[in-house]
């Protein structure tokens, strides 16, 4: 018995298989929008990408969303979604506060990794209840934003941390560069160097595709779809407890309303990249790329004198764009190979 | 037996919530005695804030018991631990059972302590209320923090000191339908327009009252407009995040920042000379001026008719407003020299 293939393999070598991966790429198409918007600022006000503020900025602003939305990227690989993020994030932030309040010299070490362990234990209720449940994730999580979010105003009340709270040690990191690239910016970009790495090499990382995909036949399959799956949900849980504490650092002041929002911010951020809602596609990368596309487009659109209130709409038109563009290149596809297994 | 269970949890329930109820009725309590019986001349008066442990309350109750100690009174204060609507009915009830001369008090909600502040009223007691009013008809007197005039004025006068009354500002206001702030900000464009022709306002954005939000709204309209001479913020959270955001930047120094703000989350920026003053009401003198208001009731010296004075010892003369209201006066301005006898 010979095998077919619906697709002959590429005769083009490895060079320009790359050249054109990387030419029709989803990640690279959004990259150009993002070129696009940081040069038409530029061209409006130099000063967007020349002064030192500023390149810190276009660097800096985007480190929060982008760690969001890696997290958020890989939830909805397996074809789940977590919108409790935001509420984690504002629970891990005010908790960083009260740590340097309550434990005065702690260091900021353990500051991080409590951040982060809290974070990943928020996301296991989340897997747990999900994985267990059988409950569509939409729902479980939508109830953990505000059971999360609940618990940081029962805490923080009216409180809230200000920056002469926190030592300036840490508050520095917020704004801190080595070789006029912030260090926030690396500690994201490390993230998602590992994640994106992860996913396409790893055998787990494999497998979360799998699952998201169909997740029935990957459970026929003998993958350990409900272990996966509570993986995913603690990554992301993890990832928001670190993007908590990096908010802390950055804005110096967190009240119990920190980081409201965010969590649509993020799936957008996702869908924008071009991570399929329905799970089993996109990539890290494209998600952290529409994180810093969605943030610097908020940062350029005032200065090409677009209106405030007009601001949210430009997201809200590129978020269905992406989406239209997802299913265009979708119907695109399954023409070819249904025209490729006609000609065989 | 599970019948018997039953009962037995009942009743350890019932048991539960009677000592949860006798606990609250006492709880947060710390009068020392009530008066020696109603009448004119009695000048037993009573400090109920929203809730305790609120240091702005804490602030507050100060002024009134310097006060009350100041005209040989005798000062309690009492409150719920948490500010909930009908929390302090309790309290006003245990006041007018203890006939004490004056009751002064912020109230949680202008209506839910109408009735028992008025059945206190029936037995005698003045109740004078400050920082939040009730509807009219349930105290004889509201001590007004802050006229919309005076806080437009302040701010006006503190931006056109720090850059040296010429130049381009911005206004960075909390969300774009806030009743408050629009009113603030219309009254403070007239200002500008009637006496610093100099000074001109290029653009208002909004912050949502959302640190995020104000942070990168502050650096967009640095970025908009270059020659940007200072930021004036009529809210809490847009003047810290401002303050935040140019304390890291090249602009410190530069820009001014100013408006509204509280001490403690001001401190660190004045304290490294980013901001050089903001405004706020002072709550010690409001809480001064509620305890002399109310020894004035007491001694009969007004009944809370508009044009009645009285003098409210080191603050002075103060005439009894429409609405049977006293202003304050002209917000309170907080700079490097005083913040530190603040904490609120």
């Amino acid at each position: 018995m010979s095998t077919t293939t619906l697709v002959e393999p590429s005769r083009r070598s490895a060079a320009q298989r790359a050249v054109s991966t990387i030419l029709t790429s989803r990640e690279s198409a959004i990259a150009l929008v993002l070129v696009v918007v940081v040069l038409a600022a530029t061209s409006q006000r130099s000063s967007f990408l020349f002064s030192s503020d500023s390149w810190r900025d276009l660097l800096l602003a985007p480190s929060i969303l982008l760690l969001l939305a890696v997290g958020q990227a890989v939830v909805i690989i397996t074809r789940s979604v977590d919108l409790s993020v935001g509420s984690t994030l504002a629970l891990t932030a005010y908790l960083t506060g009260r740590l340097f309040v309550d434990n005065p010299g702690i260091p900021v070490v353990v500051v991080f990794l409590i951040g982060i362990a809290a974070g990943a234990l928020l996301g296991l209720v989340n897997g747990l209840l999900v994985a267990l449940g059988k409950v569509p994730a939409l729902v479980i999580t939508l109830g953990t934003m505000y059971i999360y979010r609940g618990i940081v105003l029962e805490w923080a009340g009216s409180d809230r941390i200000n920056a002469s709270d926190m030592p300036s040690g840490f508050l520095a990191l917020g704004t801190k560069t080595i070789l006029t690239i912030p260090v926030l910016t690396i500690i994201a970009v490390v993230v998602l160097v590992a994640v994106g790495y992860y996913l396409r090499t790893a055998r787990g990382g494999r497998e979360l595709y799998a699952i998201g995909s169909d997740p029935d036949a990957a459970h026929l399959y003998g993958l350990n779809v409900r272990k996966r799956v509570i993986g995913a949900f603690v990554l992301c849980g993890a990832l928001a407890g670190l993007a908590g504490v990096v908010y802390a650092a950055r804005y110096g002041t967190i009240s119990s309303s920190a980081g409201t929002g965010i969590e649509l911010q993020a799936v957008g951020a996702a869908v924008i990249g071009g991570v399929a809602i329905f799970g089993g596609s996109g990539t890290v990368w494209g998600a952290a790329i529409g994180a810093w596309l969605l943030i610097t487009i908020n940062r350029a659109l005032p200065i090409l004198g677009v209106q405030d209130f007009w601001q949210r709409a430009v997201v809200g038109a590129l978020i269905i764009a992406a989406i239209v563009l997802d299913r265009v290149l979708a119907i695109r596809r399954s023409r070819k190979l249904i025209e490729a297994r006609d000609d065989s | 037996m599970k019948f018997s269970n039953k009962k037995a949890t009942a009743l350890a329930a019932l048991a539960v919530s009677a000592a949860l109820v006798l606990s609250a009725c006492g709880g947060g309590s710390d009068s020392d005695g009530g008066g020696s019986g109603g009448g004119g001349g009695d000048l037993s008066v009573t400090f109920l804030p929203k809730n305790l442990g609120n240091p702005y309350f804490d602030t507050s109750d100060k002024g009134g018991k310097a006060a009350v100690e100041e005209f040989g009174g005798k000062f309690s204060e009492v409150g719920p631990q948490e500010a909930t609507p009908d929390g302090q009915v309790p309290f006003i009830n245990t006041a007018a059972q203890q006939g004490i001369g004056a009751l002064v008090v912020s109230a949680n909600d202008p209506k839910a302590i109408g009735d028992a502040l008025n059945e206190a009223r029936d037995a005698g007691t003045k109740v004078v209320t400050f920082d939040s009013d009730t509807d009219p008809e349930y105290r004889d007197l509201f001590i007004n923090q802050a006229s919309a005039e005076g806080i437009a004025k302040v701010q006006v006068k503190m931006i056109a000191e720090q850059i040296g009354d010429a130049g381009d500002i911005a206004i960075l206001s909390a969300a774009a339908n806030a009743t408050n702030q629009n009113e603030w900000i219309d009254l403070m464009k007239k200002e500008i327009a009637a006496s610093h022709p100099n000074i001109k306002v290029v653009d208002t954005v909004y912050g949502d009252d959302d640190d995020q939000a104000s942070f990168d709204k502050t650096s967009a309209l640095l970025q908009k407009y270059p020659n940007l001479k200072g930021i004036v913020s009529p809210t809490t959270v847009g003047i810290a995040a401002a303050a935040r955001y140019v304390s890291d930047s090249d602009f410190k120094g530069k820009v001014k920042v100013t408006g509204l703000g509280t001490p403690n989350q001001m401190r660190e920026y004045v304290e490294n000379g980013t901001v050089d003053a903001f405004a706020l009401w002072n709550p010690e003198d409001l809480g001064y001026l509620a305890a002399f208001a109310a020894k004035a009731l007491v001694d009969g010296d007004i009944t809370g008719k508009e044009g009645d004075t009285f003098t409210a010892g080191k603050l002075g003369d103060y005439t009894v407003g429409a609405d049977s209201t006293v202003l304050l006066g002209d917000p309170f301005e907080f700079t490097k020299d005083n913040i530190g006898d603040f904490d609120f």
